[in-house]
């Protein structure tokens, strides 16, 4: 019988908070105040939305077979499009685009990492291209596209409504919360209660077979880059929101990885095929309680990197039987 | 002439042709650029980058990759600071300790990599946080190294035609042609091939793919380390976080050198030109001084499309005939 892939991110969240509960009982103190909750969970939930949000769009491209590490320069486009779109600064590459209201800054920037994403599906399914040689196009050059949209200047910009995105909370929870959980369950209602879901784990676990019953691979696989841009254009204006700026440098730097470690940690195999989105939200999670257990310890943070390293060789190790059996099989 | 214009040559031929364009066009618009200063600055200033590109090279070679080249070198490069500047430790020592930390490390990913098959991309990004998370233990700020070998090996060893031909550029050279006669001469070098070709194949023909693998893995945190120590003989310091993103850049090189990603089609050579290919951009748009420095990695990403589409169509070709 298959276990459920929820049960080993749960087990160590569980560890995480237990020692964590042992070490300081006022971690798991949650306030009220001004309409929304405060506390460190919440905190851990809230830090870790971008990455979720990551995680999402990752599950599905690592479930073809792929990956997907442009997701951090896309993040840092999204934010230098959004940033640039409201102060427009001067030398600012699309200032003739006539869109002003935070709503449509919004949709303009999701929609250019969506073609970001779409470039990405291109080169992968109709190019034929490696995912890592083909999204590796994206990372090295996105960084340097969003300082060319932002002439190299970091934008910081103070608009209250746009920042809410980031900062803000609704119905008593942190909005980037909200928003993850949003994007989670629309790619969680697409993959399982349609076709698509079957077609990209048909893609994924044998491209051939998948072929031969008439799957176009091709489209699903442009459409699955396209929401991954998708999911790093909505991650990167949080981000963004976040600090009231935009800096192509750093936004979403190493986040790839991070996402890319979540996926794994939720028990989708890197070889494709079964996926498990719940377990990648688990564990971006987890990673993110890790972090925060750290940080607030006064452990030096390097630490988090060592314990990452160890996280990954982990996770490693206990998919690698399935491993073995596959390439004997 | 048929030899030179086999399919698995092509790549390096084009390449080749790209870089000595892009060369003329720089010595077009600018003067003092084809001088012999900037043709051995060249190799200067990629001499760490260089050593790094050769031992992915070969882990690419084998249709794997090693993410962790770039941290293994800001790492080694902290690492040697210290201990010479702040444990007093002689520099051959410290050097020699940083080497064998690489090696370590690089063949412990090949183990795990190889033993439990393990995959490469998962592994050596483990090893990248690992690298990277010991190197900001040992040091968050930066440390300069001030010792005599160091001293020695950051004075320019010749001075030919107004240009210097560093130390870290004669030990690149050197590791370039020893790595070139070890994938082409040797048993080792060959199997790397053959693994990348198929790995399958090549365990049924007997090789010992698993002790290639290792093997591999460790000669790449070899260079990682040795790249590092260059950087740190470079920059007369060793930084925790530099070296980032360097795996990237050098995966880049070995990509436009005309190596296959998938394994098994690849040179040193190829990889050469993949570098000098970046330094000629990067030197170009340094001498335009208008042009800012983010057009550099638009140009880099440009370059990697293109070649990559090439090689798609170059091997598209190879298959149908």
């Amino acid at each position: 019988m298959r276990k459920s892939p929820l049960l080993w991110p749960l087990i160590l969240i569980g560890a995480i908070l237990l020692l964590n509960l042992v070490l300081d009982p006022g971690f798991f103190h949650i306030t009220f105040r001004d309409g929304r909750f405060y506390g460190s969970l919440i905190d851990i939930l809230n830090r870790a939305a971008p990455v979720m949000l990551l995680s999402v769009g990752m599950t599905l491209v690592i479930a073809t077979g792929g990956v997907d590490l442009s997701v951090g320069a896309i993040m840092a486009i999204a934010g230098s499009v959004a940033a640039g779109l409201m102060v427009r600064p001067k030398g600012f590459l699309l200032a003739s685009l006539p869109v002003h209201t935070i709503p449509t800054i919004v949709l303009a920037a999701v929609a250019i990492a969506a073609l970001c994403g779409l470039f990405n599906g291109l080169l992968i399914g109709y190019a034929k291209l490696q995912p890592i040689v083909a999204t590796l196009i994206l990372m090295v050059s996105g960084r340097g596209l969003a300082q060319l949209l932002t002439d190299g200047q970091i934008i910081t910009f103070n608009d209250p409504a746009f920042a809410a995105i980031g900062t803000g909370a609704s119905l008593t929870l942190p909005n980037p919360i909200w928003i993850a959980l949003c994007v989670a369950l629309v790619a969680g209602l697409l993959v399982r209660k349609t076709a698509f879901g079957l077609f990209t784990e048909a893609v994924g676990d044998n491209p051939r077979a998948a072929d031969g019953v008439g799957i176009d691979s091709r489209s699903i696989k442009l459409a699955i880059y396209t929401i991954s841009g998708v999911c790093a254009g909505i991650a990167g204006l949080i981000a963004a929101a976040d600090i009231k700026a935009a800096d192509a440098n750093n936004a979403g730097a190493m986040l790839e990885l991070d996402a890319i470690l979540s996926v794994a940690l939720g028990g989708t195999s890197m070889a494709g095929g079964r996926f498990s989105l719940a377990g990648s939200l688990l564990g971006a999670i987890l990673m993110q309680a890790v972090t925060t257990t750290i940080l607030t310890r006064g452990v030096p943070t390097e630490a988090t990197l060592i314990l990452k390293a160890l996280l990954v060789v982990g996770v490693c190790l206990a998919q690698s039987p399935t491993w073995a059996k596959r390439r004997v099989a | 002439m048929k030899k030179l214009f086999s399919p698995e040559k092509r790549p390096i031929l084009v390449t080749g042709i790209i870089c000595i364009a892009l060369y003329l066009v720089g010595g077009q618009m600018f003067d003092r650029f084809m001088t012999v200063r900037v043709f051995l600055n060249f190799f200067a200033d990629n001499a760490f980058l260089g050593v790094i590109a050769i031992g992915l090279t070969l882990v690419i070679l084998t249709g794997g990759i090693d993410l962790s080249v770039g941290s293994m070198a800001g790492c080694t490069s902290i690492m040697s600071a210290v201990l010479v500047s702040k444990a007093g430790v002689p520099s051959p020592a410290a050097f020699a300790i940083a080497l064998a930390f690489g090696t370590i490390i690089g063949a412990g990913q090949g183990f795990l990599i190889a033993r439990y098959q393990l995959a490469p991309f998962l592994v050596t990004l483990g090893g990248l946080f690992l690298c990277r998370g010991i190197a900001l233990l040992i040091s968050r700020s930066q440390v300069s190294i001030s010792d005599p070998l160091v001293q020695f090996l950051s004075s320019p060893a010749l001075t030919v035609g107004g240009g210097n031909l560093t130390w870290p550029t004669i030990l690149f050279v050197l590791t370039a042609i020893v790595m070139a006669i070890l994938l082409r001469q040797t048993r080792f070098g060959r199997t790397l091939f053959a693994i990348g070709g198929n790995a399958n194949s090549a365990h049924l023909m007997g090789l010992s793919v698993e002790k290639s693998l290792v093997k591999v893995y460790a000669l790449s945190g070899f260079f990682g380390a040795f790249g590092g120590i260059l950087f740190a003989i470079y920059t007369a310091s060793g930084n925790a976080i530099g070296g980032t993103g360097l795996e990237l850049d050098a995966i880049a090189a070995v990509v436009i050198g005309g190596t296959l990603l998938t394994g098994g089609v690849g040179s040193i050579l190829g990889t050469i030109l993949g570098i000098l290919t970046l330094a000629v951009i990067q030197t170009g748009i340094t001498f335009h001084g208008d042009i800012s420095s983010w057009w550099n990695k638009i140009v880099v990403g440009s370059l990697l499309l293109i070649f990559v589409l090439l090689q798609r169509a170059l091997v598209g070709q190879q298959k149908r005939s």
